[in-house]
């Protein structure tokens, strides 16, 4: 773990002062991770900047001394995206935590970048506003990341990704230059859409510094179901009758047997632990439409065989299930000492298939898995519990990953739904969109970045 | 053998996958933003201390103390992970590396831990002299004329925190067996060292509860400490040797439930059976007694205790949920609902109730900069309630909230649930004696 040298780290401690410099080994090695089983790299120094300025002071200091960055905001990556690479700095983002403003008239928020993401929709819901996306860890994730990783969430089917609410970015670039995308313009068609190129660049192009979020109307209603089937494609199936009746739920959630125990034994709300699959879901909007509905949802998911349907009593009990759902990756730690979680996606409608194979899977190698995911946009999450000391079954994981995205690929699927390349998934890209499509990928982050400072080694080598 | 991080099962420290879940329920981290001050970043040093990668230091000796010990992370931990265990296992390994010892610390260790709360007779006689002190106003002199200012700095500096000892303690006030007219269940009370120096009222008012709840109550007058306070300092043997006494003195077998009514205590006294793992004697003997070990709180509400028919006249009442009680017992719904029992009793919620006050076990006195930035939060929420009354059921809190209230120059007045409804039962009684 070698510390940059001293000159280094006094222009540091100068830029955003002494105590926001840290390189002792007890202050670095919990930088060391994100939130990705079986990841870590060596710190050396952990920079908590306070502003704008000082960020852009810092890339150049960087910059003219060759040294690479590796952006953090809360560490909460499932792809290894913020997990350090040696001698490079850690630039911690969580100080610039600033809700800037809440537009009412022109339905947007700006804050910092290291704003808490449920903080966000907290401060939209004081003016009756609503942001949607809403990724695992909310609670804790900053926007910045949520921006960078282009996160999802639970409510992906009908109200999209991250991407769909960046109206603006300020964004610091590899040489400290400090640049500016979009505005509140719903319409905006000035040249390139720089701001969708930094969207999802996992902090490869630049530092996202800002951002202008669009805001929603805050549904007046919403009402949460739960139903229990003995069998995983009936809840798929209820999944494909619900959209075909023409209905948008906001969310369709699935959580297997395995998932379902884990979840259980954390939140202990009364989950049904003999039954093969459960379907959480929501509807919001309109009264009148949200009631309409969900009569019809619970209709369609008792014609498939569910076994047990029950609407939430109230918000708190609504509030309570989708908690227990995003709980579900942590809970299934409970099993083994490590959990792989995977992220791939494929066309909603093949998505029973994927999970079926995905219990195959994990026959064949002998492996224990959960899966759990997002049924209404086709985003899975299979997590194998193993052990990454066990060398032998380690090898007997990455086949079984193998085999799984070989099989997505060939559903017309994607390696990652939300959870980004990283150093997790970037074997698998090339393989996935193609030579020219990665090559063009590279010659980019080449052309932006030629001397490879930020977050160097991830997506691609 | 001494516990060391090394030789603890690898696999409670590979449990905590890192998810970050548990940094927005931290006060350390909410209040630092800094990793090394979160639960997954304290996992991370110890297990780095495990792998080699890093030596025991004086810096790593600082962030097991600067932790609160309050548990909050494992109430939010989705994974399950044992982060009391790991702490506690860091703490002792610290401990016998005499890291972070200055000859003051070492000191008062001894005077504490390894003399005063060893001894439980010892230790009420020195409560006794502290009584005097402060009765016969020497107390008030002292501070007026100065000469607390002779005092070492550390004891100086805690002085005024020191709280007020009782008149009578526990002995004085409940007899060593008391029976109610309609005994339906045999129980043992344990009377605490705190609790008992300082709010032995609320033993006897405990007791008032049990009995009106038909339970007999047994306390023996000289009980030893549980040895919660030994196990979160590091002192491993000390916290085993304290839970033998304590199973000899109330036999399990003997008692339907052993009762307690302090947070911090019951959070450890439920664990005897791991601690005594080892133990080929006392493990069986452990087993029962974690099983019969109970909360006042869980007791009454698990055999339906009896609503006073007269309530203390309209009363707002807020709660704060003792961390041990909370995330270490996971007692949090039976507490509010006893209260709820009282005629008349308005209960509003606290806003982060379960939110550590700062008190910690000795933690406002090993780091006090951060237990008053806790007390302060702590303090502004309960006032925002509007409550006349905060209930709180573990004596640190229960201090470190008043002194709170006290600087805040706040009249809303502090008691525990179990006082709240001994005295709407007293209330009963004399309504009823009149009317009859």
């Amino acid at each position: 773990m070698s510390s940059p040298d001293p000159a280094v780290l006094a222009r540091l401690r100068e830029i955003v002062g002494a105590e926001n410099v840290l390189t002792s080994p007890e202050d670095t090695i919990p930088y060391g991770f994100d939130g990705t089983a079986a990841l870590k790299g060596p710190v050396g120094v952990v920079v908590h900047p306070g502003s704008t300025q000082e960020i852009s002071e810092v890339v150049k200091l960087a910059a003219a001394r060759g040294l690479a960055i590796v952006t953090r905001g809360s560490g909460t990556g499932l792809s290894g995206g913020s997990v350090p690479s040696t001698g490079c700095i850690v630039l911690c983002l969580t100080r610039l935590d600033k809700i800037l403003s809440v537009d009412a008239a022109n339905l947007t928020v700006r804050a910092q970048c290291g704003v808490i993401t449920a903080a966000i929709d907290a401060a939209a819901n004081k003016h009756g506003l609503f942001y949607p996306p809403d990724p695992g860890s909310m609670k804790i994730s900053t926007i910045g990341g949520n921006v960078a990783e282009n996160s999802g969430g639970l409510r992906g089917l009908k109200y999209g990704v991250t991407r769909d609410y960046v109206m603006g970015l300020e964004v610091v670039l590899p040489d400290g230059r400090i640049a500016h995308f979009g505005n509140a313009c719903v319409k905006d068609v000035a040249g390139y859409s720089m701001k969708d190129l930094f969207i999802g660049s996992e902090g490869t192009l630049g530092i996202i510094t800002e951002v202008l979020l669009k805001v929603l109307p805050r549904p007046a209603a919403r009402r949460t179901m739960l139903a229990s089937y003995d069998r995983m494609e009936d809840a798929a199936q209820t999944v494909s009758d619900i959209i075909a009746a023409k209905i948008i739920p906001c969310t369709l959630e699935f959580l297997d047997r395995m998932t379902i125990g884990c979840v259980e034994d954390y939140a202990k709300i009364g989950l049904p632990r003999d039954c093969e699959a459960l379907l959480l879901m929501e509807t919001d909007g309109h009264p009148a439409a949200v009631a309409e509905e969900a009569e019809q949802m619970l209709a369609l998911a008792r014609a498939r065989g569910a076994r047990d349907v029950r609407v939430a009593r109230d918000d708190a009990e609504a509030l309570q299930l989708a908690s227990a759902r995003r709980s579900a990756f942590s809970a299934l730690a409970r099993v083994r000492p490590t959990t792989i979680l995977e992220d791939v996606t494929v066309p909603r409608d093949k998505l029973a298939e994927m999970v079926a194979f995905v219990a195959e899977v994990a026959k064949k190698h002998n492996l224990l898995v959960g899966t759990f995911g997002h049924m209404g946009d086709g985003n899975l999450h299979p997590t194998f519990l193993t052990d990454e000391r066990n060398t032998e079954e380690m090898a007997r994981v990455h086949e079984a990953l193998e085999d799984i995205v070989t099989k997505t690929l060939a559903l017309g699927g994607t390696i990652t739904g939300e959870h980004g390349v990283g150093l997790a998934k970037k074997a698998w890209l090339r393989r996935q969109v193609g030579e020219n499509s990665h090559d063009l990928m590279r010659e980019i982050k080449r052309a932006w970045d030629p001397q490879n400072l930020l977050n160097p080694g991830k997506i691609f080598d | 053998m001494k516990p060391s991080l090394k030789l603890l099962d690898y696999s409670i420290l590979q449990q905590c996958m890192h998810c970050g879940m548990c940094l927005p329920a931290c006060p350390t981290y909410v209040a630092t933003n800094k990793e090394r001050h979160s639960p997954r970043g304290r996992i991370s040093l110890m297990r780095a201390v495990a792998d080699d990668e890093l030596k025991l230091s004086p810096a790593f000796a600082d962030e097991m103390s600067y932790c609160l010990g309050c548990l909050a992370c494992q109430t939010a931990c989705p994974a399950g992970v044992d982060y009391s265990n790991l702490l506690e296992t860091a703490r002792a390994e610290v401990q016998s590396a005499g890291l972070n010892q200055t000859f003051t610390s070492r000191f008062w260790r001894a005077v504490t831990i390894r003399g005063l709360f060893m001894r439980p007779r010892l230790l009420r006689f020195v409560g006794r002299m502290l009584w005097l002190y402060q009765r016969l106003g020497l107390q008030t002199a002292f501070r007026k004329i100065g000469l607390t200012k002779l005092l070492p700095q550390d004891l100086r500096r805690l002085e005024p925190q020191c709280p007020t000892v009782a008149t009578k303690f526990s002995p004085q006030l409940i007899r060593p067996v008391e029976t109610p007219t309609n005994k339906q269940h045999r129980v043992a009370l344990l009377t605490g060292c705190v609790q008992d120096l300082v709010f032995a009222d609320i033993n006897r008012d405990t007791a008032d509860v049990l009995l009106a709840n038909g339970c007999e109550v047994h306390t023996p007058p000289v009980q030893p400490c549980c040895g919660s306070l030994h196990a979160h300092n590091g002192e491993a043997d000390a916290a085993k040797t304290l839970a033998k006494r304590m199973i000899d003195l109330f036999p399990p077998s003997q008692f339907d439930a052993i009762i307690t009514n302090s947070g911090g205590c019951g959070n450890h006294l439920r664990h005897y059976s791991a601690l005594l793992a080892d133990d080929s004697v006392y493990a069986p003997l452990a087993k029962l007694w974690d099983s019969k070990l109970r909360d006042i709180h869980e007791w009454m509400m698990e055999h339906g205790c009896r609503a006073p028919r007269t309530g203390l006249g309209d009363l707002t009442v807020t709660y704060h949920d003792s961390c041990h009680l909370t995330h270490g017992q996971k007692v949090t719904k039976q507490p509010r609902d006893l209260l709820k029992l009282i005629p008349g009793l308005k209960l509003v919620e606290l806003p982060e109730a379960n939110w550590c006050c700062g008190s910690a076990g000795i933690y406002n006195i090993t780091q006090p900069e951060q237990s008053e930035q806790l007390l302060v939060r702590k303090i502004g929420h309960v006032i925002g309630t509007g409550a006349s009354v905060l209930a709180t059921a573990n004596p640190g809190c229960h201090l470190q909230i008043a002194r709170g209230l006290r600087q805040a120059g706040s009249p809303i007045s502090l008691l525990q649930p179990v006082t709240l409804l001994a005295r709407a039962y007293r209330a009963e009684k004399m309504t009823e004696s009149m009317t009859a």
